[in-house]
């Protein structure tokens, strides 16, 4: 299976990732072949077979709706890139 | 003293024979000493652990202690530590110091464990061998020149070499497993939503889980009675009354009934590991088990089932690294988008975009019946395989790998090869199933793996039946030359 480099663009728009040139040309061949390994998968009869998300079936925990965390923003946003009076700061969005 | 099990560290540690801090100097020191070889250690965290050690001596004094009181860990390095740099192998976490603890980690901690430090892996685990990981490989320590597996390869690089007496792993699709195999310790993969997923930086959620990675099945029984447990803090943790897995370790393995699937044993597997599979096969034999031919015959299906579950799930899982609160952020963007996607390119190694790329192919418009749910229509068919072979047998068993460890380089610019050499793993974590690889001698002087799968929530039966194994081989406490 192969993929065009425009394929390549599209998804990596898609994904929000910035590819440089070679990385465009490497992943043709190798999402090409990763995607050939995969299609082996078509030649299986699946028609009545139900789709297992959970490998022990169970649905997810429900639990009442209460605050259950404590203020942390502090602590958390040391680690942020860039802040300012509480909030996380990102290029101008609104002119 | 390095050449002791967890376990006879405790004896030791219990009767005074020597300290927490002596024993934590100890190691601090072996890793100094031959780290820069191994690279097993992203981080290392002397103060840390001089000051649990001191916490856990006197803990002792008091009579006040645990089994694992004491004892160093290492933690792979997707698991959170408050205060920590917790990277996940990656540039885009590199400067993330983790707010809070996982709960693994704080699971350990108050076992009284004592942290070494974070083991090298895989980024973001996403490989087989620890060359994706934004700090180097690890090596491995029976051959230098080798890749010790991955993900957790620092972790298993570290044990094997005994610079630390067990560390935690995660397994996705054989990341404990794998790393064990090619470095000659265990690794127990326990049943899906058994040890607690909080904290533990996500790749593949309904596959990602932790566990024990140590010297033998007793020392892997006494961490996993630590790290087990619900936690309401994870939505797919499982409420089971607690078990003690070392209750059963003495077990007779009289009557067992091991299956022997012929797709383990195709002309792919190298010649001396079937050997040696088949040699671990016999002295089961004797001691009373019936080997019984099953068939799974899915089995070819699974890494290309995996390939398309795993990326998808990734690809979800990994949008929330976009440069704004916390990790890599690009310099001087344009606008938004160009934060996006530069942060993320730029922050990211290859094989993570490589996987991030397919996982949104497989989910876009158009694609997602073809791929994403005839996936999880196989991953049914994979596991009704094991459900139907676990009515005949107890346990199967079979390689954990097709060959053992391969050299540096060797498959990097093949990512289809790489993932082939998951064969045996990955179907274990498409079924939720527990599995356990431990130590069946040697290939051209490199660790061969025995693989041991059993049913849900069968961990103490997996644990009794290797460490019967290991009180009539010495295949575990062999330590490679050079670290002995």
């Amino acid at each position: 299976m192969s993929l065009e480099s425009a394929d390549i663009k599209t998804l990596a728009r898609l994904a929000r990732l910035a590819l440089n040139d070679d990385e465009i040309e490497e992943y043709q061949h190798t999402l090409g072949n990763i995607l050939g390994l995969v299609e082996q998968l078509q030649a299986v009869q699946t028609g009545a077979i139900t789709p297992l998300a959970h490998p022990l079936e169970i649905s997810a925990r429900l639990r009442t709706d209460e605050i259950t965390e404590i203020d942390q923003r502090t602590k958390f946003q040391q680690i942020a890139p860039e802040t300012a009076k509480g909030f996380y700061l990102v290029p101008r969005v609104i002119e | 003293m390095h050449e002791h099990t967890l376990a006879e560290l405790s004896g030791l540690l219990n009767t005074g024979k020597i300290s927490s801090v002596e024993l934590t100097t100890l190691y601090l020191d072996r890793i100094g000493r031959y780290n820069p070889q191994l690279n097993c250690y992203i981080s290392i965290t002397p103060e840390l652990a001089l000051e649990q050690a001191r916490l856990a001596d006197s803990l002792i004094s008091k009579r006040l202690h645990g089994p694992l009181t004491g004892i160093p860990v290492a933690h792979k390095d997707i698991f959170c530590m408050d205060g920590i740099r917790t990277s996940c192998g990656s540039k885009m976490l590199d400067n993330f110091i983790s707010p809070y603890n996982a709960t693994v980690v704080e699971k350990l901690n108050s076992a009284g464990m004592v942290t070494l430090g974070k083991t090298n892996m895989d980024e973001f685990a996403m490989g087989s061998s620890t060359e994706t990981s934004y700090y180097g490989p690890s090596t491995n320590p029976w051959d230098i020149g080798r890749v010790p597996g991955g993900s957790s390869g620092g972790s298993g690089s570290a044990v094997a070499a005994r610079l630390v007496p067990a560390a935690t792993g995660t397994d996705t699709g054989g990341s404990i497993r794998q790393p064990a195999s090619l470095c000659g310790i265990t690794g127990l993969k326990p049943t899906y939503g058994l040890v607690s997923r909080y904290g533990m930086i996500a790749f593949a959620s309904s596959l990602d889980q932790g566990g024990p990675m140590t010297q033998t099945a007793e020392d892997a029984a006494l961490m996993l009675n630590a790290m087990a447990g619900f936690d309401v803090r994870d939505s797919t943790s499982l409420q089971r009354e607690p078990v003690d897995y070392t209750a059963r370790l003495a077990d007779s393995l009289s009557g067992l009934k091991i299956g022997i699937p012929a797709q383990y044993f195709s002309d792919a597997l190298d010649d001396q590991t079937a050997s040696r599979i088949q040699e671990a096969i016999k002295q089961f034999e004797q001691c009373g088990a019936r080997i019984v031919d099953i068939d799974l015959p899915n089995t070819h299906l699974s890494i290309p089932a995996y390939y398309v579950i795993a990326p998808a799930e990734a690809s979800s899982n990994l949008s929330r690294f976009d440069g704004v609160r916390f990790g890599y952020r690009c310099a001087d963007p344009d606008d938004l988008l160009d934060l996006y996607c530069r942060s993320r390119g730029e922050g990211f190694g290859r094989e993570v975009k490589r996987r991030i790329m397919i996982g949104t192919y497989v989910l876009s418009a158009g694609y997602f019946d073809a791929y994403y749910l005839k996936a999880q229509k196989v991953r049914r068919l994979i596991r009704d395989d094991f459900q139907r072979a676990l009515k005949q047998v107890d346990v199967i068993m079979g390689p954990t790998t097709p060959m053992p460890a391969f050299r540096l380089n060797e498959l990097m610019d093949d990512p289809v090869s790489m993932y082939l050499s998951d064969i045996f793993t990955v179907s274990v974590n498409l079924a939720g199933l527990p599995a356990i690889s431990i130590p069946a001698g040697f290939s051209s002087q490199l660790p061969v793996g025995l693989q041991i799968i059993g049913d849900y929530f069968s961990e103490s039966r997996l644990l009794n039946i290797a460490h019967q194994y290991q009180q009539r081989t010495d295949w575990h406490s062999q330590i490679p030359g050079g670290y002995a």
